[in-house]
């Protein structure tokens, strides 16, 4: 029988919960016992080379991009699962949602006390991607099954919320494992 | 001694004083309603909504509905408890909480709420209101963190009785109000009393945070109402 | 004395330190008269300064916040200067079927400003209000106070031009209604619209009589004739009359009160709005005898701001009572002491709920109060008080004059009597019915001419949404309750536009207190949108409704406790409308478009939006 297999990603995240992830310690070669990875930058596979089980998503999205990575996930992967405060709220960076964009845009590029005046410029090429309009939660775009909240989340949470998703078994949480920071 | 009133809780006997709220009630009898807005000693106004029950089909706030005989109240009923968790949820989609960057994250207790009913995402979508952070000499009171409870509408008064800290606006606009010259008098020891009567982190005293390491905070290890619950395993072990 | 006249010549004279001082001699340093003071301060030159709030704050001895919380909570109370001219264009359902729109754009072109904008020259302030009671005669609107109906392009143009020259706005009314809008204290461009007349409120009154005669029985035996009589509250809870002034009747301690709700803020209702300007003294009376009966001396009638128009005629007609003998001291000579004052409220539809209607009259917020204590234990002034519906008063006059007999011959064992309705919307004949209890709403449809009906709106957004399927359903309290107001609309209406337009008034109405009332009604009204929009689903259906549930049973007041029913009714008996619009087989379609969500960067940055982006 082929072992399930789990594919990741960070979109506007700052690979914190992969931290966490890789927190688990020692249950790592446990956890590679019970799976196999595609796409993740734990493996670094740059492409999903087949459909998935699992897929975690760490970071909102922010732009364009996070947006495809985040469908590609949704397409390839039976179960998706947001992983930490950046996927399941923006996180940190939606702290810029309640500010209109072309304001953040200028405070960053043109009016930073950083920026030189005469070469001042919102960045506009074509090979970037584009900004979206505030932050956005994973599961406002895509159908998302499962959450594990926390800045990052613990890992004892990932642990729990993994493997009793291989054992087909409901989650169970003990109280001081969920946190939101 | 004036005579107790029997009622129920999810078919639980309790007794009552005359004249106690449900909430006050189910306390003493060791049985824990959730409340956000309520404060003890503070006349409770019902505008969080978190502590309702339904008594004869009907909802109603624990905090300020008092106890009748008989009265056979449901509280940790699938329904009951599912509302509950609803409106916390609302909270954390009409304001702007973002836990991590919160000095007041382990001691919050709208998060300590969403510990206990242990919610991993709110069933509404963000609506990310642009609200303001204010700056007076001892305090700083960040709205987006406010949940309106008006405990410090109802605390924090100057000697002669005016209230520091008011309503302002209605509807989704509501927001607390601070009158300026008042609140520029304010001593430590008020700021104090504002930064601990909120429940959220929307008022914070100057010059202080982040003292309490993360492991020493008030929610860490215990689920918020589990100090009542435990009093009254305490009663029955004995 | 009790009254007082803003419009009096020395009232304009005085300037701003000496108008404070002049209204605290004049009514007192109490804070109980809070919203006139700043009402008459705002009267002076359109709004309230900093300085005034810093003035009154020091005087009544509370701080500059709760000050600026009573002016923030109220629609037409401002401490931001306004224009000369401030309009306030009424924005209910009826008014935009009857071209508010296009009447909006007049004024904003005419003005040069937008709606909530003033005039860069300052002359012209525009803003749109909740439902201003001239649902049969709109679009409509309140400029300074004076109201201004049936607005169409050519109107807005020459009121405008108007304002221009600087003409006072009373001088703009060229032509006045019917009946009493044409009293020399009036003189109001409003119609009343009375199609059907009924025997109770708009049958026979001799003045005075009913009152005399309440004073020859016995406080008891008037609260027994109206028990046996069956007067449920005609506001639209229903409740007992007789019930609630016994009630009150037995509170032992204390000074009691009568307060007459005038405060019809329900879209679609007007009702009382005419019982007042044609049955003034049959309300009054009525004031008096629920006074006799609950053991009061003094009764406030609480006026919507709304009607302000009407305050003056209604003074007078008080003083006419008064001077005839039936108000005032010794009361026809019987040893019964009665007065009535008005409090003017400031514009709020929440004040509609009795006890935030006494917040109000107490000079505070308008946010309802927990109950218990009800209104009739601990009401104005923390003494008992009932609190009745200017409908309910006038018929109980009625019951005192003929006898509960009489009145319990018509309407239903239920729903006895008559009820009087405001009609609006699609009919040949909207305006004032007066009608038995137990007519069916066919019956109705048919009485005002309506045709092709789609649905029709029983009690105003807070009431139900019926279908053809119920037409044969009859107005009473045991079926379709409602405070009066029927809104009809034909079949080239969009229901959805229908709701949209009431869950806006909620959410702008809320007073912002509890949880599920302030943010569930924004959410609700988001998962609406996401539906109307085509982006639905089963789920999502499941879900609104679920939502609606839970904001009805946790909200803390009647607003809340009724807000989600504009959906919650369509979505029960228009069921089809809702599944025509969703997706039924998709399990999950996002609100999010990413075409939408990178416009801004698109124009920020001169960048495109491909298919590349879409499909990469």
């Amino acid at each position: 029988m082929s072992k399930p297999v789990i594919a990741t990603a960070s979109l506007a995240g700052c690979f914190g919960c992969h931290m966490s992830i890789l927190d688990i310690d020692e249950r790592i070669l446990d956890l590679i016992e019970l799976v196999e990875f595609d796409k993740s930058p734990i493996d670094d596979i740059k492409n999903f080379s087949r459909p998935v089980d699992i897929g975690l998503i760490e970071g909102g999205c922010c732009n364009s991009e996070n947006v495809e990575v985040l469908r590609a996930f949704r397409k390839n992967c039976r179960i998706l699962i947001s992983v930490g405060e950046c996927a399941i709220m923006g996180g940190l960076p939606a702290m810029r949602n309640t500010i209109p964009l072309r304001e953040c845009l200028e405070e960053a590029y043109l009016h930073s006390p950083t920026v030189a005046p005469e070469d001042a410029v919102i960045p506009h090429d074509e090979e970037l991607p584009l900004i979206l309009n505030r932050a956005y939660p994973c599961h406002e775009i895509v159908k998302v099954d499962y959450f594990l909240p926390g800045c990052p989340p613990n890992a004892d949470l990932i642990w729990e919320a993994l493997t009793a998703l291989l054992q087909g078994r409901p989650l169970k949480i003990d109280y001081p494992i969920l946190k939101y920071d | 001694m004036p005579e107790k009133i029997k009622f129920f809780i999810d078919g639980k006997e309790c007794l009552a004083e005359r004249g106690q709220t449900i909430y006050e009630a189910a306390k003493a009898n060791g049985v824990y309603i959730p409340i956000l807005c309520h404060f003890e000693g503070l006349k409770p106004v019902g505008s969080c909504r978190i502590c309702s029950v339904r008594v004869n089909g009907r909802w109603m706030a624990s905090c300020t509905q008092p106890v009748t005989e008989g009265m056979m109240v449901e509280n940790q009923t699938p329904e009951v408890e599912e509302y509950r968790k609803a409106i916390i949820e609302m909270l954390f989609v009409e304001g702007n909480h973002f836990c991590p960057t919160c000095e007041k994250s382990g001691n919050c207790e709208l998060q300590a709420l969403a510990y206990r009913y242990q919610i991993m995402v709110p069933r509404f979508p963000y609506l990310f209101p642009r609200k303001d952070v204010e700056a007076f000499p001892t305090f700083l009171l960040d709205h987006n963190r406010c949940v309106q409870c008006r405990r410090c509408v109802r605390a924090i008064e100057t000697k002669d009785g005016r209230k520091i800290f008011a309503m302002k606006n209605r509807s989704g606009q509501v927001r607390i109000n601070v009158d300026r010259k008042l609140a520029a008098k304010m001593s430590e020891e008020e700021a104090q009393k504002a930064m601990e009567i909120c429940p959220v982190g929307a008022i914070l005293k100057k010059e202080v945070g982040f003292k309490v390491p993360i492991g020493k905070r008030k929610y860490d290890f215990k689920p918020i109402g589990s100090e009542i619950e435990e009093k009254s395993e305490g009663v029955k072990n004995e | 004395m009790l009254f007082y006249d803003i419009n009096k010549p020395n009232f304009m004279q005085g300037f701003l330190m000496s108008s404070i001082k002049r209204l605290l001699k004049k009514y007192g340093k109490n804070r109980l008269h809070l919203i006139t003071f700043l009402k008459e301060l705002q009267a002076e030159k359109g709004f309230i300064a900093e300085k005034e709030v810093q003035k009154l704050a020091e005087a009544l001895g509370l701080s500059m916040t709760e000050i600026e919380g009573v002016i923030t909570f109220y629609h037409f109370l401002t401490d931001k200067k306004p224009g000369k001219y401030v309009v306030y264009l009424n924005n209910s359902i009826t008014s935009e079927m009857a071209g508010m729109e296009e009447v909006a754009r007049s004024f904003e072109q005419e003005a040069g400003c937008r709606f909530g904008e003033t005039s860069a020259d300052g002359l012209i302030t525009l803003l749109q209000t909740s439902c201003i009671g001239m649902n049969d005669q709109e679009p409509a609107a309140l400029i300074n106070d004076v109201v201004f109906t049936c607005l169409n392009q050519e109107k807005v143009k020459k009121i405008v031009a108007w304002m221009r020259q600087g003409k006072p706005v009373q001088e703009m009314v060229e032509e006045f209604g019917d009946g009493a809008n044409r009293h020399e204290l009036v003189r109001a461009m409003v119609k009343n619209n009375i199609r059907k007349a009924g025997p109770v409120v708009f049958g026979d009154f001799k003045p005075g009589e009913a009152i005399r005669k309440a004073l020859d029985m016995a406080p008891e035996e008037v609260i027994e004739e109206v028990k046996k009589a069956n007067l449920l509250g005609r506001g639209g809870a229903g409740f007992p009359t007789g019930l609630k002034w016994e009630f009150c009747r037995k509170e032992k301690n204390g000074e009691h009160y009568v307060i007459c709700n005038a405060d019809e803020g329900e879209p679609g209702t007007f009702k009382d709005r005419v019982i007042l300007t044609e049955r003034p003294q049959m309300v009054f009376e009525g004031m008096a005898i629920a006074g006799y009966a609950v053991g009061a001396k003094l009764g406030l009638l609480y006026l919507r701001h709304e009607y302000t128009y009407l305050k003056k005629y209604l003074e007078h007609v008080l003083q006419k009572m008064r001077e005839e003998g039936i108000l005032g001291q010794n009361i026809a000579g019987k040893g019964f002491d009665f007065d009535i004052e008005i409090k003017m409220g400031a514009g709020a539809y929440v004040c509609g709920e009795e006890s935030a209607l006494i917040e109000s009259a107490e000079g505070k917020r308008g946010e309802p109060r927990d109950r218990p204590p009800f209104p009739v234990q601990k009401g104005y002034l923390n003494q008992p008080t009932t609190v009745n519906n200017v409908e309910t008063l006038a018929t109980a006059t009625q019951i005192i004059t003929h006898g509960a007999g009489w009145f319990r011959s018509m309407g239903t064992p239920v729903s006895a009597g008559t009820k009087v309705l405001s009609v609006s919307g699609d009919c040949e004949k909207p305006g004032i019915y007066e009608v038995e209890f137990g007519l069916t709403i066919k019956e109705l449809l048919e009485m005002v001419e309506a045709r092709d009906t789609l649905a029709v709106q029983v009690g105003g957004p807070s009431g139900n949404c019926i279908s053809e399927a119920g037409f044969d359903r009859k107005i009473c309290y045991s079926d379709l309750a409602t405070g009066g107001s029927i809104i009809i609309f034909n079949k080239t209406r969009d229901l959805f536009a229908v709701v949209r337009n009431f869950l806006d008034f909620f959410i702008e109405e809320s007073c912002g207190w509890c949880v599920p009332c302030r943010a569930g009604n924004v959410l609700l009204r988001k998962k609406f949108e996401k539906i109307a929009a085509g982006r639905g689903t089963l789920q999502d259906l499941k879900e609104i409704e679920a939502w609606g549930k839970i904001i009805k049973s946790t909200s803390r007041c009647g607003l809340g406790q009724t807000s989600p029913n504009p959906v919650l009714t369509t979505l029960a008996n228009f069921r089809e409308l809702y599944e025509s619009r969703i997706n039924k087989e998709a399990d999950f379609i996002p609100e999010f478009d990413l075409k939408e969500a990178v416009a801004e960067a698109c124009e920020i940055t001169g960048r495109k939006f491909t298919e590349e982006h879409e499909h990469a």
